[in-house]
């Protein structure tokens, strides 16, 4: 048994002092103002109890025995929403089918980081989750010893049912409850062993299953309210331009139309943090009656737009301040490229230097030089952005979809004038994340537009807003070079890697720390087209990069790629280059998944006409390797299958995480093959799935095969690993079996076509 | 504006909208069916499908005057209790992610076993190829789409 202070541990589990007598909860509105009789949970339908009592802040349980399991983060289809609650429902020992599961609201008193980002949600509330049923079930036994008057000692608790074997006497956890409810919080309590767990590692499925087979509202976008307005807003058409002015008349007039009117977002002065970041501060909205009315009347909207001039912001990000530069002008895809291609030698910093890179390249008796590039991406969540607001005087309630519910609630307590405490925000099920809903820019504008109209009202971009906002995905662009000896020996190792307006290096992941001389450099260059986070950040980029360059060179040197990995790993492991503590990654569980993907994918023996690419990545504290088989079907390569070894700690829920595994595969060959965006002028050249292609079904796998390393570490991420490495195994294959290797994302433009 | 009788899920409801006002939001914002998705608005993504008739049609380009005396069919009706077919094997294969393309994703799979119960896998990926589905459940959908076949079959 692990042995853990209560007290070390967050809030949420410690009882709120209001409630420290216990009894009765009315704790969290959305739940109390709509108490169902029958919930549908699990797709089985489940009798609700007629009391709920609190335990704390993440579960109450029902004189029946029903339990409901708070969910604190935000879902966005890595299914947090199943897997947060199935760890506190172990530790409380509890039939899963007994569990309901509720969406947490935002609350900074009760939970930490409710937040979808940086694959965290598991890895940073394991042990609160944990925490919250350990003390639940120690609370429950308590109970029923008072109640039994035996030693708690010798009170069992097995699936919802405490015993007491020498007595023969037990009972449910809902006849216990009440009791348990009015007990102090133990000081300290047991949690189970790793062995003893019974639902986490068991495959569950989606506890919103039955509602989005059956088209239930559970969207932002689904939010209807008495009284509701639609609003919608006009951003200006290119990046580098704002509003001049604006014919509101000509469209008032058309039906269904309430008012248009311009908003300001934040005040020059407002110091912004880099979540509240928004391309374009002035907008103009169209409020009516309807989301096609409203649609319609922007379309007729006449506007003129002025250039922008350069403009610099400083933004805080975690408590560092940023500055932040948009130079003036409109900008152009071409021109980026050529400023990525031709950076001035004074713009690049070494990021990290190990040996003597230079001699070693000056000395080499054969130097392989490749660039890599990728575009703009945007996120395409298939829900475009919306949120419903209801502003009155005193009071803001917000509902939609958000990554970061924490971090928005300033810049709407700002703008607005209405103090933190008197804002409550609620989160709905979300239509994809990928980082776009990180930035929560639209949360701000709808309670800035509800407070203007004195009214509830739900904000909808059209997917054209959606696509031309900015936060993309920035540009990348990175240089490799490796330098061998007579003897095919690689000697150095140079990586110089920059983008638009972030580079994309890791100076210290792999291959660093198993290669004598090494140099890591970067750069940026600014622009006014504004990015932000996107799936794994960076790593979308640079480990499809860096894993094609690793192929080569092992072709270079006559290895078979994945030998060729695991001795750079063994160098690493054993005799690693600098402290082994300033290399990111750990060596050995590196190598882990590289052989776990061998033995897997069967790599020495692919049957004719197969032809394999191999890729193994690390990034938010996972390791994940790849294998993908290509055949060649009349000319045009098809993705016959993906093999992908994992080593994210303990597994919660195995087959949703064999789901993100295979979102992320397909994910990822769609952005390396198919997916970019361009500019003219300062105007993205794709505003909608017409002519921004996304993977559809014909382009994906045939099949998908994960398998997860056995592992007793603590869960570490799941939702971005899978995605940065698959973009290497692709390339990599598609030079197996074309003779082509890829370089410039999206690869269709140099010429192969998937399916 | 003008008033239509408009036939949905197996009832009628009167509406009184602009004739060229798409059938989606008609469903959406009017009747207040909102399992049809708003995802594109110009029938490329197919989160907004319903059936017209036994036919899989993007409802954001049909325009309500189009409707006629035809039949629609939502998720919300496809079938009574939540058992249809497939979406019976969209649960049991627990297809989705963040599950937004999913109602559109199973209006064209029920329409395409409606017409061919025994689809090959060619078939289901050139029946399914309109539906965009970003998380990437592509391979899961066909499992479902198959095992919905199967269960057609078995009872």
């Amino acid at each position: 048994m692990t042995h853990i202070k209560t007290k070390q541990g967050r809030r949420a589990f410690i009882k709120n002092s209001s409630l420290a007598g216990g009894g009765l909860v009315l704790g969290f509105s959305w739940f109390n103002s709509c108490k169902p009789k029958v919930a549908e949970a699990l797709a089985v339908e489940i009798e609700m109890p007629k009391e709920w009592y609190e335990i704390n802040g993440y579960l109450k349980i029902g004189d029946n025995g029903v339990v409901t399991i708070m969910s604190p983060n935000p879902e966005i289809g890595q299914n947090v929403r199943t897997s947060m609650p199935m760890i506190v429902a172990d530790e409380l020992e509890v039939d899963w089918k007994n569990v309901v599961v509720e969406q947490a609201a935002l609350n900074t008193n009760l939970y930490s980081w409710q937040v979808a980002g940086g694959s965290r949600s598991i890895s940073s509330s394991w042990q609160n989750l944990r925490m919250a049923g350990a003390t639940a079930r120690h609370m429950l036994k308590e109970a029923a010893a008072e109640t039994w008057q035996v030693p708690v000692g010798e009170v069992t608790a097995v699936a919802g049912i405490l015993s007491h074997e020498a007595t023969g006497k037990s009972a449910g956890y809902g006849e216990m409850a009440s009791a348990a409810s009015k007990l102090e919080v133990p000081e300290e309590i047991e949690l189970k062993e790793i062995k003893d767990f019974s639902i986490i590692g068991t495959s569950r499925k989606n506890v919103d299953g039955k509602k989005l087979v059956t088209g239930k509202p559970l969207f932002g976008i689904d939010v209807q309210r008495e009284g509701m307005l639609i609003a919608s807003v006009v951003h200006p058409p290119a990046f580098g331009m704002k509003l001049k002015s604006y014919d509101a008349e000509a469209i008032k007039q058309m039906p269904g139309i309430r008012d248009v009117f311009t908003i300001k977002l934040y005040d020059d002065d407002f110091k912004k943090m880099a979540f509240h970041f928004t391309a374009f501060n002035e907008l103009i909205v169209v409020v009516g009656d309807s989301t096609w009315q409203v649609f319609q009347a922007k379309k007729a909207l006449n506007v003129e737009w002025e250039n922008n001039p350069e403009i610099t912001d400083t933004m805080t990000m975690f408590g560092n301040d940023m500055k932040v530069t948009f130079p003036a002008g409109m900008e152009n895809s071409e021109d980026h490229t050529a400023k990525l291609k031709d950076i001035t030698s004074s713009k690049i910093k070494v990021a990290r230097k190990d040996g003597n890179p230079e001699a070693a390249f000056k000395n080499a008796a054969k130097i392989i030089e490749r660039s890599y590039s990728c575009p703009f991406l945007a996120h395409n969540t298939m829900e475009p952005m919306n949120f419903f607001a209801h502003v009155t005087d005193d009071h803001a309630e917000l509902l939609g979809p958000t990554q970061t519910p924490e971090w928005m609630e300033p810049a709407v307590s700002e703008v607005l004038g209405i103090p933190l405490e008197n804002i409550d925000i609620q989160m709905t099920r979300q239509g994809g994340g990928f980082g776009r809903r990180l930035y929560g820019h639209f949360m701000v504008e709808v309670a800035a537009i509800s407070q203007r109209m004195k009214a509830p009202v739900k904000l909808v971009y059209t997917r054209e807003d959606d696509m031309t906002q900015g936060i993309y995905r920035p540009a990348y662009y990175a240089t490799y070079r490796a330098a061998f000896d007579t003897d095919k020996n690689l000697t150095a190792f140079h990586v110089r890697a920059g983008g638009i307006p972030e580079s994309p290096l890791f100076a210290n992941r792999f291959p660093a720390g198993a290669i004598d001389n090494y140099l890591a450099e970067d750069f940026t260059v600014d622009s006014n087209i504004t990015t932000g986070a996107f799936r794994a950040p960076r790593s979308n980029f640079i480990a499809g990069a860096e894993q094609s360059f690793l192929d080569e060179i092992a072709e270079e040197m006559g290895k078979d790629p994945i030998d060729f990995r695991l001795e750079l790993l063994k160098r690493a492991d054993e005799n690693p280059v600098g402290k082994k503590e300033s290399n990111d990654y750990d060596a050995s569980r590196y190598a882990g998944v590289l052989e776990l993907v061998r033995e897997k994918s069967n790599w020495k023996q692919a049957e004719p006409g197969v032809h394999r690419g191999v890729s193994a990545y690390f990034c938010h504290q996972s390791y994940v390797a790849q294998v993908l088989d290509i055949v060649m079907d009349n000319d045009t390569p098809v993705v016959k299958k993906v093999t992908a070894a994992i080593d994210c700690g303990i597994v919660v829920n195995p087959d949703a995480a064999s789901n993100l595994s295979e979102g992320g595969v397909i994910d990822g060959i769609g952005h390396a093959m198919y997916s970019g965006l361009t500019f003219k002028d300062g105007m993205p050249q794709q505003s909608n799935f017409d002519r921004y292609r996304l993977i559809r079904h014909k382009e994906a796998p045939k099949m998908i095969e994960t398998h997860f390393v056995q592992s007793e570490i603590d869960p570490t991420g799941m939702g971005e690993p899978p995605f940065p490495p698959i973009m290497g195994a692709l390339a990599n294959a598609l030079y197996k079996a074309t003779g082509q290797r890829h370089y410039q994302q999206p690869f269709i433009k140099e010429k192969q076509i998937i399916g | 504006m003008a008033t239509f009788s408009i036939h949905i899920n197996g009832s009628t409801k009167n509406i009184d909208v602009d004739p060229s006002t798409p059938m989606l939001w008609v469903l959406r914002d009017h009747f207040n069916l909102v399992g049809t998705k708003f995802g594109c608005g110009i029938a490329q993504c197919g989160a907004c499908t319903v059936h017209l008739g036994e036919n899989a049609v993007r409802s954001c380009q049909l325009p309500i005057s189009a409707v006629g005396e035809q039949h629609i069919t939502t998720i919300e009706g496809l079938s009574e209790n939540g058992n249809h077919p497939v979406q019976q094997a969209w649960l049991e294969v627990d297809v989705y992610q963040c599950g937004y393309c999913q109602a559109g994703q199973i209006m064209t799979a029920s329409a395409l076993l409606k017409k061919n119960p025994n689809p090959t896998e060619e078939e289901i990926e050139g029946a399914m190829n309109g539906n965009i589905c970003r998380c990437g459940t592509y391979t899961r959908i066909k499992k479902a789409v198959k095992k919905a076949a199967e269960i057609n079959q078995n009872t």
